[in-house]
């Protein structure tokens, strides 16, 4: 279960920003803070910056799709050399809504937030260079998310450039009507 | 000569370099711009080995993941393993017992030696140095050997569960690792001395694709490129995972952050492998070899990151589970798409030649970059 955690960290987060943080808590010892959409870029940037222990290293970025919800869950993890101690960033947003990218507090986000549009679709503001990563440019879909079924392809991309029949009966609207009812047990 | 005229003319050109390229590793593509030799800019076309891992994951069992994550990084196989299934256990609150731990440290470090004799192999290769491949290729078979015996495969090893590992250690086995590590430190020795002082070597690889730790950390260079520039930042030493915490051994780093540091630091983590597999093979407590966990596996609802030092820097999982037998989201965060992603900045500014240099200096393997 989540406990309820707090540091100097989060209180001076709290006295900055104000209500954009939302909780903060602790999962088998790992720190997480929950924050609004609305002024990621600065917040990322105080925790970049902050002193004593300077998140100067981005591990990962990467999405959590909520359907049930229509959310997409940003999760953020930094690490800080002078504290030795990971941290978690989580911001929701709605499956229509965009967010600011954080290529400019750090560079290795570049990548790893084109990875995170291609499978998921999610699309950054001010992002440098937001194209397809992995995926081929012009595939239709976004495989990463709870509504794309497991068995899903593009046929139409597979046919046009390989020439051949992909063998796959799913269409996107089928795939669609079966994964309507994906309930979650967290929900 | 008007043909002429427009080749003189013409100041920059664009070519792709790959994806069908030898020393590029695997399937990348690498789009350079050139201004005569040198370079203006490059760009990664990556993907074309994805496979989807991340959503098999969704839609396979906890367990059923293990092997295909060990078709991620190829060539260490063992380190994607337990850097899983500790993420795992983790979530689920339990704890290998000692004796897995011991064989799990000692295979994960023999298999680093085996990725890095790989990787020192084919990137003197590249630069054009041939010998060093057929000796480096000849201490790797006596590693793959021991993982054939062990576990019955050679790459794609699948060597551990979730909660300890399957199988028992065979006999000899033992003597046959005794054997290899009271070779091997003289057989780094002969390596260094085709190259270390090689002029050719030094000429090819020093002051070439240079990084500062600053930049470097900034772009999340992890694992032995990162400690070329400088940084002496380990997580077997930072957080502890496996057995390490048991053993002594130094960490590595480089001053200039140029190729020929981070080919220093590789050739000494060889070594302080040899030191730990050393320390470990003769303490293998007694006991069993797997934890009490159930015969199904659902992990808490919750979320876990837990990552290791793999051969290329830091391997790291973010498992979500909703508490049912397949994992809700599992995101892999692989060292070589993060690497690979310097590259760039890296050869900006230096000749075609050494672009071929920096992708070997990165050890990336497509297979994980793709995944």
């Amino acid at each position: 279960m989540p406990e309820p955690w707090t540091s100097p960290l989060v209180e001076a987060l709290k006295a900055k920003f104000g209500d954009q943080v939302v909780k903060s808590y602790s999962f088998i010892g790992q720190n997480q803070i929950e924050i609004k959409k609305d002024r990621v870029l600065e917040i990322m940037m105080f925790l970049r910056d902050y002193e004593p222990s300077p998140f100067s290293y981005l591990v990962d970025e990467t999405a959590v799709h909520w359907p049930k919800d229509e959310s997409f869950e940003l999760v953020y993890i930094m690490y800080s050399f002078a504290a030795n101690d990971r941290l978690r960033v989580k911001c929701r947003i709605k499956e229509w809504e965009s967010i600011e990218s954080v290529v400019s507090v750090w560079p290795t986000a570049n990548w790893l937030e084109r990875e995170v549009y291609d499978m998921f679709g999610i699309r950054y503001a001010n992002h440098p260079d937001l194209k397809r990563i992995l995926l081929p440019e012009d595939w239709q879909g976004f495989p990463l998310r709870k509504d794309y079924n497991f068995r899903l392809q593009d046929v139409e991309w597979v046919r046009k450039h390989l020439g051949i029949e992909s063998g796959q009966k799913y269409y996107v609207a089928e795939a669609r009507a079966e994964a309507g009812d994906y309930v979650t047990p967290q929900d | 000569m008007s043909t002429n005229e427009t080749l003189f003319d013409a100041s920059e050109i664009t070519i792709s370099m790959g994806p069908q390229h030898p020393s590029t590793h695997g399937v990348l593509q690498v789009k350079l711009k050139l201004d005569g030799e040198r370079v203006d800019d490059a760009e990664c076309v990556i993907g074309y080995l994805h496979r989807g891992v991340e959503k098999l994951g969704e839609n396979q069992t906890w367990g059923q993941w293990v092997p295909t994550l060990d078709r991620m990084d190829y060539i260490a196989a063992v380190s994607n393993c337990l850097g899983y299934c500790e993420t795992v256990e983790k979530l689920m609150g339990v704890t290998a017992p000692p004796r897995a731990q011991y064989i799990r440290t000692i295979m994960t470090e023999l298999n680093r030696i085996s990725s890095h004799l790989l990787w020192l192999g084919t990137h003197a290769l590249d630069i054009g140095a041939m010998t060093v491949f057929l000796y480096a290729f000849r201490e790797r078979e006596e590693i793959l050997k021991i993982f054939e015996n062990y576990c019955g495969a050679r790459l794609t090893t699948h060597m551990f569960r979730i909660g300890g590992t399957q199988y028992e250690l065979y006999e000899g086995f033992q003597d046959e690792v005794k054997t290899f590590i009271k070779g091997f430190p003289q057989k780094v020795e002969e390596y260094e001395t085709l190259l270390t002082e090689n002029r050719i070597w030094i000429g090819r690889t020093r002051g070439v694709g240079v990084i500062s730790a600053k930049d470097a950390i900034a772009i999340g260079l992890t694992g032995p490129s990162l400690r070329g520039s400088g940084v002496a930042w380990d997580l077997r030493k930072a957080k502890p995972y496996a057995a390490y915490s048991d053993f002594e051994f130094d960490i590595p780093v480089g001053e200039h952050g140029d190729t020929y540091d981070r080919y220093m630091v590789r050739m000494e983590e060889m070594r302080q492998s040899c030191r730990i597999v050393g320390q470990a093979i003769d303490k293998i407590p007694d006991g069993p070899l797997m934890a009490k966990i159930t015969k199904i596996i659902k992990p808490p609802v919750g979320d876990i990151y837990h990552s290791i030092e793999a051969p290329k820097g830091e391997l790291g999982y973010y498992l979500v589970s909703d508490g049912a037998t397949q994992a809700y989201r599992a995101r892999v965060r692989p060292p070589s798409f993060v690497n690979l992603q310097a590259l760039r900045q890296m050869v900006i500014g230096s000749m075609v030649a050494d672009v071929v240099a920096v992708i070997g200096t990165l050890d990336i393997v497509l297979g994980e970059i793709d995944r």
